[in-house]
């Protein structure tokens, strides 16, 4: 009688195990043949772009890697003492005379870690990413605040670059340009705009609307709206956007260093390959340090030319 | 009749975009309601067939509820909106056909506009917001600085000029954007709202100084408000708009003798007369004025002509000297009446409200001379015709 039960039973779960098995295969597993990979298209925009505008991208590589050079001499040209005295003297301008001395500590201490050249490297790659973002993302931002076409089709690009794995934007990068810094400068650019784009369409847009219809009453032309009326209204708003770009650039300058982009983040790349624990947390530091210096010159800056701009204008 | 300035002719203004749009209209020249086209369609109506002269000099008030379409028809005169149908005439050119130039040059040098909000330009000091208007036709900073102070200077801001427009209260703003108005010296002041954010108390003063004030500047001021108290205080002449139409239009004293309808009526309920009504409104030609170097004949005819005891006189620019008696005139043997002009002690400022200047005054019908703040003579008024205004 119970061998007859177990008989029944391990019929019974071997048919159980069967159906199962074929609902996991057919109803809930995603099936192969509906397997669509978009991937092609992408490999197929990169190729058309490297065989049609190649020529054009290698005009772009030269320029930006000349750039890059002449840039990075030129930081490196200056004695590291000046940048330390020039620093606190900022700090003490800009805020007050502790501050001074607080950036300049920093600074110093990424030198005394032996990452002075790295950081020069860095500084180099972040100022021309923050340089090229600004004079792309400030037009746009402007033209997506007047064209509402514009503002429709370019929102929804603008949330997915910032939702993208940064990393994923290394690989066309290093597809249309050898490694180095080039498509290090590429990359962080692409990153760091669209903050930038945003928050000028945001400056804007957002406008009082009185202060611009007595922009119009007094005659202005559109140029002088935007130059006297619109672009100072926004400006403390496009700053925010300038330092959050920069802060964008910092970060995604770390990861460039995966395409071959020398500076701290190398340093960050080669502790990890390594584990050389002390090594990464001291690079990490370092970019720590470089970030907030970059941030507190950047926020002085805005607080002063506000002031500036209401005692002058 | 003085000329026209400003001519709205069947001006009609919809908020909305292309076949909506159209639809809409076609509504609206079915006669249906504001409520039913906001309703069926996704456009909405600002200004439906209003049709205004407004007077070259006058301060002509459109009063209405928020909604009524008031700020939306002034901004029809300087086409920050753009009707949909209808004409607007400034000194007889349409101003709807105008291109671009015409228009920012007529906003240059024609109309000026004061907002409720003030919309000041908050990045800049108070002179340059006064000068924005010179700096946008490219006036060099030191001409246009030193106009910009002259605005400045009228209306009480001396010292202020270079601190920063977050530094000043509300009252203080508003001179600011009257300034940054007059700077252009436009013919046409179009004022929208431009006392309702001020605290009841600075408000009353900003009143009596824009009637102060326009004693020495010959503007058409376009003036917007929901107040019927201001509207009565500052208008020559008002329009009552109620859902983009108007209900009544007329000088003050029309309200109150032929109300249009029960929303006028109602409207006007709260309105305390003695306090709106001012002696320039209801004052009259003089039967007979003399010149400084009359005749003493011709005036003692014109005198007896007319039955009257006494007259003014005024020199070449209408500034009150003071009057001649008929007594004087028939007893003196001189040739011209200049050396019998006896002096006017009690001559009443224009501006007056009735209630303060009826305990000024003698009873009876005899005339008093009504100035303005230069002492030119404008009209008179007699004790009598005040007490007949207040008790209509």
């Amino acid at each position: 009688m119970i061998q007859l039960l177990g008989g029944l039973l391990g019929r019974f779960g071997m048919a159980m195990h069967i159906a199962a098995s074929w609902i996991v295969e057919n109803l809930i597993e995603y099936p192969e043949e509906l397997v669509f990979e978009v991937k092609v298209f992408f490999d197929a925009i990169i190729d058309w772009l490297i065989a049609n505008l190649g020529g054009f991208f290698d005009v772009i590589a030269y320029v930006i890697r000349n750039i890059f050079l002449i840039s990075k001499d030129v930081l490196l040209f200056v004695p590291w003492w000046l940048y330390v005295i020039g620093l606190f003297f900022l700090g003490w301008k800009l805020y007050h005379w502790k501050m001074g001395i607080l950036l300049a500590a920093m600074l110093a201490a990424i030198g005394m870690f032996g990452l002075w050249t790295e950081m020069i490297y860095t500084l180099t790659i972040v100022v021309i990413s923050v340089i090229v973002s600004i004079l792309i993302a400030i037009p746009m931002g402007i033209w997506m605040a007047k064209s509402k076409s514009l503002e429709v089709t370019l929102k929804p690009i603008l949330d997915m670059m910032q939702t993208l794995p940064s990393f994923v934007y290394l690989l066309p990068a290093i597809m249309l340009f050898e490694p180095g810094s080039v498509p290090a400068v590429f990359a962080t650019t692409i990153y760091a705009v669209p903050p930038l784009i945003r928050l000028t369409y945001l400056g804007i847009s957002n406008v009082d609307t009185e202060v611009i219809e007595a922009g119009k009453a007094f005659g202005s032309t559109p140029w002088q709206m935007l130059r006297k009326v619109e672009l100072p209204q926004a400006l403390s708003t496009i700053m925010t956007g300038v330092n959050q770009t920069t802060m964008m650039a910092m970060a995604m300058v770390v990861i460039a260093s995966m395409i071959g982009a020398q500076g701290i983040g190398y340093k960050v790349l080669f502790a990890i390959q390594n584990l050389e624990v002390g090594a990464g947390f001291q690079a990490g530091f370092a970019i720590v340090f470089l970030a907030i210096i970059l941030d507190r010159i950047l926020q002085g800056l805005t607080a002063t030319s506000e002031e500036e701009e209401t005692a002058n204008a | 009749m003085p000329k026209k300035k400003i001519e709205i002719k069947d001006l009609e203004l919809i908020f909305g975009k292309g076949e909506d749009r159209k639809r809409a209209i076609k509504m609206l020249h079915d006669g249906k309601s504001n409520d039913y086209i906001r309703e069926h369609t996704s456009s909405a109506v600002g200004v439906r067939k209003v049709d205004i002269d407004i007077y070259e000099g006058e301060m002509f008030v459109i009063v209405g509820l928020s909604g009524s379409g008031k700020s939306s028809l002034i901004r029809c005169l300087n086409r920050i909106n753009t009707p949909t149908n209808g004409e607007v005439l400034i000194d007889g050119e349409n101003i709807l056909d105008y291109s671009r130039e015409e228009l920012r040059d007529m906003r240059r040098h024609k109309v000026s506009m004061v907002f409720q909000h003030f919309g000041l330009f908050d990045h800049r000091n108070v002179i340059s917001n006064v000068a924005y208007g010179l700096e946008v036709q490219g006036v060099d900073k030191e001409e246009r600085e030193k106009l910009a102070m002259e605005s400045v200077k009228a209306v009480g801001l001396e010292g202020w000029e270079h601190h920063k427009i977050e530094q000043l209260s509300g009252g203080m703003k508003q001179r600011v954007g009257l300034a940054r108005a007059l700077t252009n010296e436009p013919e046409i002041m179009l004022m929208d709202e431009p006392y309702s954010a001020l605290d009841p108390l600075i408000r009353r003063d900003m009143q009596k100084e824009l009637l102060g004030l326009e004693d020495y500047i010959d503007k058409t001021i376009v003036f917007i408000t929901h107040d019927m108290n201001e509207a009565f205080k500052l208008g020559d002449r008002i329009a009552l708009m109620k859902d983009g139409v108007i209900v009544q239009i007329g000088e003050p004293s029309d309200y109150f003798e032929n109300p249009a309808n029960d929303y006028v009526e109602e409207f006007i309920a709260d309105v305390d007369k003695g306090q709106v009504l001012k002696a320039k409104q209801l004052m009259r030609e003089p039967a007979y004025v003399a010149k400084e170097n009359d005749r003493r004949t011709t005036t003692r005819d014109a005198l007896e002509k007319h039955e009257k005891s006494f007259c003014y006189v005024i020199d070449d620019n209408d500034v009150l000297l003071g009057y001649v008696t008929l007594d004087d005139l028939n007893e003196s043997r001189k040739q011209t009446i200049e050396s019998l002009v006896k002096e006017e002690p009690k001559a009443l400022y224009r501006q007056l409200f009735l209630k303060e200047i009826y305990p000024l005054m003698e009873k009876g019908t005899t005339d008093v001379a009504i100035v303005d703040s230069k002492n030119r003579l404008h009209g008179v008024i007699s004790y009598d015709d005040v007490i007949q205004a207040l008790s209509i």
